[in-house]
């Protein structure tokens, strides 16, 4: 299988590689996948309370190209965005801008769990009622 | 100048050694005749270019010209050899024994005689990937008729010990096939040595032509037949009907003659070479060899470093290095390899493996590429990698609920 240029490029030079203090009341953070299934993505965000802004966004990955590209794009779209702006990205976006084939779809699905995860967690420790997503379907 | 890429995947198949290709190349143009055409001058010719062949290639295991079936390759002699011996014996038995970590020309083979009314035990290995001698004597019951276990494992070079499984399969009056694929013309076989009743083994895996292959068929203490599995002509004693392939052959043959020349030369070269490759990369942390290092074919070996999965390493050196991972994220199951769960390895630690097979052509040269490119990439995956951070952090990963998916 081939991958595609975009993303051997995240792959070779991922953006934001690196670790949020988790202990901090404005970082969330989103730990989803198993070591079982071969991949495992941690990613976090920093958000400025007065403004609902993500100022910061990091991962880490264990996976395979497409797990790490995914989770590396979806940092660069985070930084900048509100924390409900980053709500709507959706899976589907991430395959379409990775041009990722259908056996790695699971891949962007995971990723779009570990952006909920972190925004959940950011907003449980700031007393903020955790959203209920749909149950996604991965693999 | 070192020429990439770097071909370590001798496992799935050999580069055909250039001196195979000058055999075969007058048996497509000059010499092109049906070895099966008795009347006249070109069947003659072909015909005599099969039985030189056909004496090469029993020479290396040690075999009579007149036992070898010439087949497509090992997965045709693998199902000619099982469902040949359970439809031929079918009035002794029904019941055969094999092991999981077989490959699937021989596990599917065994799956389709259950579904045809067969009985088939499959022994569990060890961690080393060797069978028990022990549960497989315990697994012997009056209806057997056929133990099948490989010669030496692909993923994990793991040498089963075949004369002590046909001294079992003796003393029961039990046939023996083995899959010799991986073993034959890598190390010394010797079919009455070790007692193998049925063999399959093919050209491509040792420096020859693709397409062509043996089942080796024992026809003294005892005289074994295998029900052919193909109608036709008759081919190869009634057990294999089509037109021989003979330029195939004719490579098959100089190929078997090549490794019985040059294999105590390439053994000491290559185990060689794979030994330093190990080596170097077992001094980065977390890296574990999988499968036997005491009992195991001399040019293979099958690393897992921790943390980091397998195909995301791949991807750092696959333009310039050709691997194979025993992780399968590209497959909808993301099951991981079978044989290596069948060792007792976690998922995790299975997911991060690569395994390597030298050959013939490789030199000191690519192992060295090779140990530094890898080692720069799982150094970089595992900066990257959550599960890396939590084991240096001193996290029990095991103790983390994972979210189920």
């Amino acid at each position: 299988m081939s991958y595609s240029e975009k993303v051997i490029d995240h792959y070779q030079n991922p953006k934001n590689v690196g670790t949020l203090d988790k202990a901090k009341s404005n970082v969330g953070t989103g730990l989803v996948g198993a070591p079982e299934c071969g991949d495992v993505m941690r990613l976090q965000i920093e958000v400025d309370h007065s403004t609902g802004m993500i100022t910061d966004a990091k991962f880490k990955t264990f996976g395979c190209g497409s797990a790490i590209a995914s989770s590396s794009l979806a940092t660069e779209w985070l930084k900048g965005k509100s924390v409900d702006e980053a709500l709507t990205i959706d899976n589907m976006d991430i395959v379409e801008e990775l041009n990722l084939p259908p056996v790695k779809i699971h891949c962007s699905v995971l990723a779009e769990d570990a952006i909920k995860a972190a925004i959940n967690d950011y907003r449980q420790k700031n007393g903020m009622e955790q959203i209920k997503f749909e149950e996604s379907v991965v693999h | 100048m070192l020429k990439l890429p770097i071909y370590l995947d001798n496992n799935a198949t050999t580069q055909m050694d250039p001196r195979v290709l000058e055999a075969m190349t007058p048996y497509f143009l000059e010499h092109f005749g049906n070895a099966a055409s008795r009347n006249h001058p070109f069947g003659w010719e072909a015909e005599e270019a099969v039985d030189y062949a056909r004496e090469q290639v029993a020479k290396l295991i040690g075999a009579d010209p007149k036992e070898i079936i010439f087949t497509s390759g090992a997965t045709e002699a693998d199902n000619l050899g099982i469902k040949g011996v359970y439809e031929m014996y079918a009035g002794k038995g029904n019941h055969i024994i094999t092991a999981t970590t077989e490959h699937k020309a021989v596990l599917d083979t065994c799956k389709h005689i259950e579904k045809i009314g067969g009985e088939v035990t499959y022994l569990q290995v060890n961690a080393e990937g060797l069978i028990d001698l022990a549960e497989l004597e315990a697994a012997i019951k009056p209806t057997t008729i056929l133990i099948a276990i490989m010669y030496a494992n692909n993923e994990i070079g793991t040498i089963m010990p075949i004369k002590e499984i046909s001294a079992i399969a003796r003393k029961h009056g039990v046939l023996v096939f083995t899959d010799g694929t991986q073993a034959v013309g890598k190390i010394p076989v010797d079919v009455n040595n070790d007692g193998i009743d049925l063999m399959a083994f093919t050209g491509h895996k040792m420096y020859g032509p693709k397409g062509v292959g043996a089942l080796y068929v024992r026809r003294k203490n005892p005289r074994v037949k295998v029900t052919a599995q193909m109608d036709g002509g008759g081919h190869e004693r009634g057990m294999r009907s089509g037109t021989l392939n003979v330029p195939g052959i004719v490579g098959f043959g100089k190929a078997c003659e090549l490794c019985m020349l040059d294999m105590e030369a390439d053994t000491k070269r290559i185990s060689k070479l794979r030994d330093k490759l190990e080596t170097a990369l077992l001094l980065l942390e977390e890296a574990y060899v999988n499968g036997s290092r005491e009992h195991r074919l001399p040019h293979v070996a099958n690393i897992s470093f921790k943390h980091v999965e397998g195909e995301g390493l791949l991807m750092g050196f696959n333009k310039n290095i050709a691997l194979s991972s025993g992780s399968a994220c590209t497959s909808a199951s993301l099951e991981p390899s079978y044989v290596l769960k069948a060792l007792g390895l976690g998922d995790d630690l299975a997911h991060s493996s690569l395994r390597f097979g030298l050959g013939r052509f490789t030199t000191e040269e690519q192992i060295d590429y090779t140990v530094k490119a890898i080692s720069e990439t799982v150094i970089k995956l595992r900066e990257m990698s959550p599960l890396w951070e939590m084991y240096k952090e001193g996290i029990d990963l095991s103790t983390i609920e994972w979210a189920a998916h």
